[in-house]
């Protein structure tokens, strides 16, 4: 099975520093991780490869240094990496980004499955995978907990609020996958070497088959005026421990995994 | 001169600092109260491949460098000290002196297991009667045929019963001294070799520290580690190395302090502020703070000698009596700065202050480490 993980570098913090000018993300000083959720979504593809063989690929959409986030889901096992970087690409809304992403997915050719992270951190708006499938005509399945795969048909677990569904469909699909679909695993040390000697290939906008009028701020048709955290109200969770000093214990790691601490 | 880590180096120690941090550091103060070794933690850390980073492909290793496994030395012992030497007493002290003085055979079937993570290692040479005068060995090997026999016992032996690979010294001729040990590869289950009583120790209580009891054990004579009578050499180039491990335990144990006390003299309000904000607190911190910085210097010096092959015995010994004396010094200040509460089990500085104890104890005392140091300076 041939699957490919779209990754995306995240800035390591839960309060995303905002230029109040520009209304863009202020990267700097601020370390960067491989999207949470994109773990989970490189994981959920390293199990099915273990399982029904094939081939893991993950690609990134942005600056060079987006390479360090492939070469870390290299080193927990991924067999190729691309990323997808050119100045045309900047300033890219949801639907520039998706068009791109879409493009090279269409170059490498003889996709089975297209996996993403729910969403990324930072911009939090869960639309690029979703729009991945649409500009590709794909089947797609979002907010997946769990994939079971038999030859061409698929049957995944989709998590909302009251329950879940399950869905039958056929590859090729698009999966986006929810943090409790797994526990993604750590690189191992000999993976971490290889990834570090292994070249990550780029694509800029001359290597695609791309309109140049769907790229960047250009093909971008929305524009952010203002980011800012909006009150949210999400089901509560009890935890439950024998003791309080338990409890407390696994509220924090909880707290920490989920980067709010 | 460079103060930078390589990408590799920085790669290889947030690997560990993400497992440290995620997998030892949440158990660490119940394993110290239970006084428990995790198998759990031992096996995840070889199935990572931390045991294989500083050797060659060709035996299970990722061709890493020296430095790069004294960061995750480092980085486990910030998060539990005894997880630090677990790891420390595989590499150093058993996968080390095999690689170095093995033969091939020797180190296809001892050190790839241990290197790829499916065995743990450990180091047999103290006795009761032997700590730092090593040469008065009481356990004895007799060649009878194809075998030695070994008879004796060790004490303080780190991972022994957990590790299935033991690097162990003995006598083959007493009429020589230090010139008739010999060291010997044993597996556990050989038999008539057998583990004691566990020792209860002031710290590091997640490393597994045991006897080791020899009873007629049959020893194979391809078994036998470099040749015969070379055993004091191999046992003191091996603790040579043994020390960056330590150092890097202890350097670990007080960066842990010293982010605890940063952390807690902020926090702690008394008299309306925090208790950082008076200089009395502050200035200590400072020199806490230094103090880590230097023994940081002198720790990855020492790794970095060894990576390039220069002579390192005098900067591994300077390394670990620096970096194990500004552990105990900067661990005690933190129990300082916690007050009351540093007293208490409640928070984790009080157990720093115990583990860093060892670091000034095992692999050669710190009076050792003078005399190693001094030695070479008045050659």
């Amino acid at each position: 099975m041939e699957i490919v993980v779209c990754v995306k570098q995240v800035p390591d913090t839960t309060e995303v520093k905002i230029d109040p000018v520009t209304n863009t993300l202020i990267r700097q000083g601020v370390p960067s991780i491989v999207n949470p959720f994109d773990k989970n979504a490189v994981e959920a593809a390293l199990q099915l490869k273990e399982k029904h063989g094939g081939k893991v690929t993950v690609i990134s959409m942005g600056p060079p240094q987006a390479k360090d986030a492939l070469k870390e889901c290299l080193a927990m096992g991924a067999d190729e990496a691309l990323l997808i970087s050119d100045r045309a690409f900047g300033g890219a809304d949801t639907l520039a980004t998706s068009y791109t992403i879409a493009c090279a997915i269409k170059k490498l050719g003889n996709v089975d499955m297209i996996i993403c992270g729910k969403q990324a951190i930072d911009g939090d708006t869960a639309q690029v995978g979703p729009e991945i499938a649409e500009h590709l005509d794909l089947a797609q399945v979002t907010c997946v907990s769990k994939i079971e795969v038999e030859g061409n048909s698929i049957k995944v677990e989709r998590e909302h609020e009251e329950g879940y569904e399950i869905i039958e469909t056929q590859t090729p699909v698009l999966l986006t996958v929810l943090k409790s679909i797994n526990e993604p695993r750590f690189p191992t040390i000999k993976g971490t070497m290889k990834a570090n000697r292994k070249e990550i290939p780029t694509w800029t906008a001359g290597d695609m088959d791309v309109n140049p009028d769907q790229l960047g701020l250009k093909g971008s048709p929305t524009q952010v005026r203002r980011i800012f955290t909006p009150q949210q109200r999400v089901q509560g969770e009890i935890i439950k421990a024998d003791s309080a000093r338990e409890a407390a214990s696994k509220l924090a790691s909880k707290l920490l995994e989920a980067k709010i601490v | 001169m460079q103060f930078q880590l390589t990408e590799e180096q920085k790669t290889m120690q947030k690997l560990v600092r993400d497992f440290a941090e995620k997998e030892v550091a949440p158990g660490a103060a119940e394993r110290d109260e239970k006084e428990e070794f995790s198998r759990e933690i031992a096996d995840a850390m070889g199935e990572m491949g931390f045991a294989g980073i500083c050797f060659p492909e060709k035996y299970g290793g990722a061709d890493a460098d020296v430095l790069s496994y004294i960061l995750a030395v480092e980085e486990l012992s910030r998060a539990d000290a005894g997880v630090g030497i677990t790891l420390s007493a595989t590499v150093s002290l058993c996968a080390w002196p095999i690689f170095n003085f093995g033969t091939e055979e020797q180190k296809q079937k001892y050190l790839v297991p241990l290197t790829e993570g499916t065995k743990q290692g450990a180091f047999g040479l103290t006795e009761p009667n032997a700590g730092t005068d090593a040469a008065s060995q009481q356990t004895v090997a007799v060649l009878d045929g194809d075998n030695y026999v070994i008879n004796g016992s060790k004490i303080f032996i780190t991972n022994a019963g957990e590790a299935e690979v033991y690097v162990v010294f003995a006598m083959t001729d007493k009429s020589k001294g230090v010139k008739g040990i010999t060291a010997f590869i044993l597996e556990k289950g050989m038999p008539g070799f057998t583990f004691g009583k566990k020792e209860h120790k002031m710290g590091i209580h997640s490393s597994m520290t045991n006897e080791l009891i020899f009873q007629d054990v049959k020893v194979p004579k391809e078994n036998m580690l470099g040749k015969e009578g070379q055993g004091f050499k191999i046992a003191m180039a091996t603790l040579d190395g043994g020390r960056i491990g330590v150092a890097a335990q202890a350097l670990g144990i007080a960066q842990a302090a010293l982010e605890h006390a940063v952390k807690y003299s902020k926090e702690r309000v008394q008299f309306g502020k925090s208790i950082a904000a008076n200089q009395a607190i502050g200035f200590m911190l400072a020199d806490m703070a230094t103090k880590v910085d230097a023994a940081r210097m002198l720790v990855y010096r020492a790794a970095s000698f060894k990576d390039q092959g220069l002579p390192y015995s005098k900067e591994a010994a300077m390394a670990k009596m620096y970096a194990s004396d500004i552990a105990m010094e900067v661990s005690t200040d933190a129990v300082q700065i916690f007050g009351g509460y540093g007293y208490s089990r409640e928070y984790p500085v009080e157990r720093l202050m115990r583990d860093a104890k060892i670091t000034q104890i095992y692999e050669g005392t710190n009076q050792v480490q003078r005399m190693v140091i001094s030695g070479s300076l008045l050659r």
